[in-house]
């Protein structure tokens, strides 16, 4: 099985793990947030829309175990190529000046790890509710509920928005980047490739960023 | 022109360097970058001091050997050129430089800026080449070529091997020189033979030699003398995913 193993443990092959998984992870942020949009219609919505996913539990944790799987390689093989990166480049210039490189493309480990921390916080307090013990009383599907409660505290409102946005950052490199990483670099979509990942990471953002705003602000009640 | 240089000086590959700091006065703005070096060198000979190594050979751009960071940019301020092309007017009265090695653990430091890169030719030869035909000359434009397969391979073939791709990725990453590598012999039919075996080789000596890999930041392409593009990189992915997954070559 050396054809596996061999270009898995490769840069390149990583690299590969790296855009196939961010792909996939991008897929689950855009289901995500379709479903939680529902909040916008009311109460009952979104309430509905979590007790359906829990009606259909084998085929949702099918798709959490893929999630899982997704993301486990994805931070996996991330480690792996960024401890690889600074054991390639240990010193630092004394004086060094991009030419090209964007900030988001610089700081990719960073961002990353703070979504890691996001991810695990947000588990904590939306899936398991360890962080709001009072949570456990409301019953199993009153995310609406849930919602309200967390985010007409501002700490958290912002917290949250300030974690989409390095997401975001985060995505607004990756997105481009995974298509070069995959080989598809060609003149003609080569400005289409350039733009797809600022552009679909602000449109992510305006749709996460609006949950928790309206809460904050009082167009939710 | 007066200039403050600030140039890394360090004996050899095992002892420590450190910047050292030299004032230049009466810098022409006609004198090419090397030229400034020189005079800096006779200087610090006739103060009984030891002048700064530095690579150099060909002083017009095609040889590569002429490597140092400038202010942050490998081969200095000026796209598209060597160091040895970079003139003094690129500069103002006045300017404080920092002049600095290739910094990569696959380049490992010789003396003050002259650093070795035999691990690019390391992965030359683990299958930069082609298979040529034993007997008769053939005849010229026996193979034909679409001239712009041709001319693709030839911006490819432009690469002189210089390093500066590595030196300005923030990962060492030498994807650039390989893609520029592997494709001006893959795009062409001469290159067919070896394709697949030439990709993994190449690749996997360029991991081995402690490269990093390439996180799309595409510093590379800005510092590159020969203003290689990064779409090599791409046809490198491509080829490598290609050979491992898809080819009936062993592997
Ligand atoms: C919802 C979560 C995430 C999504 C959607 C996502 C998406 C992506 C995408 C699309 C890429 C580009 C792949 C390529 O260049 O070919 C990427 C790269 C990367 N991600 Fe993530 N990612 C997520 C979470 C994380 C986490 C939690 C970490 C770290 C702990 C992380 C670390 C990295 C690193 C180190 C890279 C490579 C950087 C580079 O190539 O410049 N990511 N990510
Ligand atoms: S000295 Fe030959 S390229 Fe600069």
């Amino acid at each position: 099985m050396s054809w596996v193993s061999r270009p898995l443990n490769s840069s390149i092959g990583c690299k590969v793990i790296m855009s196939v998984t961010g792909l996939l992870l991008v897929g689950f942020l855009l289901a995500h947030l379709s479903g939680n949009l529902l909040v916008f219609a009311g109460e009952e919505a979104i309430n509905l829309y979590a007790k359906t996913l829990r009606d259909y539990l084998p085929i949702l944790w099918l798709l959490r175990i893929g999630l899982i799987v997704m993301a486990v390689l994805h931070i996996f093989s991330g480690v792996k190529l960024t401890r690889m990166n600074s054991k390639a480049k240990p010193v630092k210039y004394k004086v060094k000046q991009s030419v090209k490189a964007s900030f988001a493309s610089r700081y990719m480990g960073l961002t990353g790890l703070v979504v890691l921390a996001f991810i695990a916080y947000h588990l904590a307090h939306l899936t398991f509710r360890f962080t709001h013990p009072a949570f456990q009383s409301l019953g199993d599907y009153d995310v609406y509920k849930m919602l309200m409660l967390s985010f007409s505290n501002p700490v958290l409102a912002i917290g949250y928005c300030i974690c989409v946005i390095l997401l975001m950052v985060h995505l607004s490199h990756g997105v481009s980047s995974l298509f070069q990483t995959l080989g598809i670099n060609h003149k003609k979509y080569n400005g289409l490739i350039r733009s797809i990942g600022p552009a679909l990471s602000t449109l992510l953002a305006i749709g996460y960023l609006s949950i928790p705003l309206s809460i904050l602000l009082g167009f939710i009640k | 022109m007066k200039l403050a240089l600030h140039i890394w000086r360090q004996k050899d590959s095992n002892s420590e360097g450190k910047f050292e700091s030299y004032q230049l006065d009466q810098v022409s703005p006609d004198m090419s970058f090397l030229e400034m070096l020189d005079i800096l060198n006779e200087k610090l000979i006739s103060e009984d001091k030891e002048p700064v190594a530095f690579d150099h050979d060909c002083r017009e751009g095609i040889c590569g050997t002429c490597s140092m960071v400038i202010n942050g940019v490998a081969h200095g301020p000026q796209g598209g050129t060597t160091t040895c092309q970079l003139h003094m007017q690129s500069f103002k009265d006045g300017d404080d430089i920092y002049i600095e090695p290739w910094r990569a653990t696959a380049f490992p430091i010789v003396k003050d800026l002259v650093t070795d890169r035999s691990a690019f030719d390391r992965v030359i030869q683990a299958g930069g080449y082609v298979s040529v035909s034993t007997g008769g000359v053939p005849d010229a434009n026996a193979t034909p070529v679409p001239k712009p397969i041709a001319d693709l391979a030839m911006d490819a073939a432009t690469c002189i091997g210089c390093g500066a791709c590595v030196a300005a990725c923030k990962n060492s990453s030498a994807m650039l020189f390989v893609g520029a590598k592997v494709s001006q012999l893959s795009l062409l039919p001469q290159g067919q033979v070896e394709k697949g075996r030439r990709v993994i080789k190449m690749v996997s000596q360029m991991d081995s030699e402690g490269f990093g890999n390439c996180t799309n930041t595409f510093e590379c392409e800005a510092v590159c003398p020969k203003e290689i593009s990064v779409s090599n990189i791409a046809r490198l992915n491509r080829e490598y995913i290609a050979a491992t997954l898809a080819s009936d070559e062993e592997s």
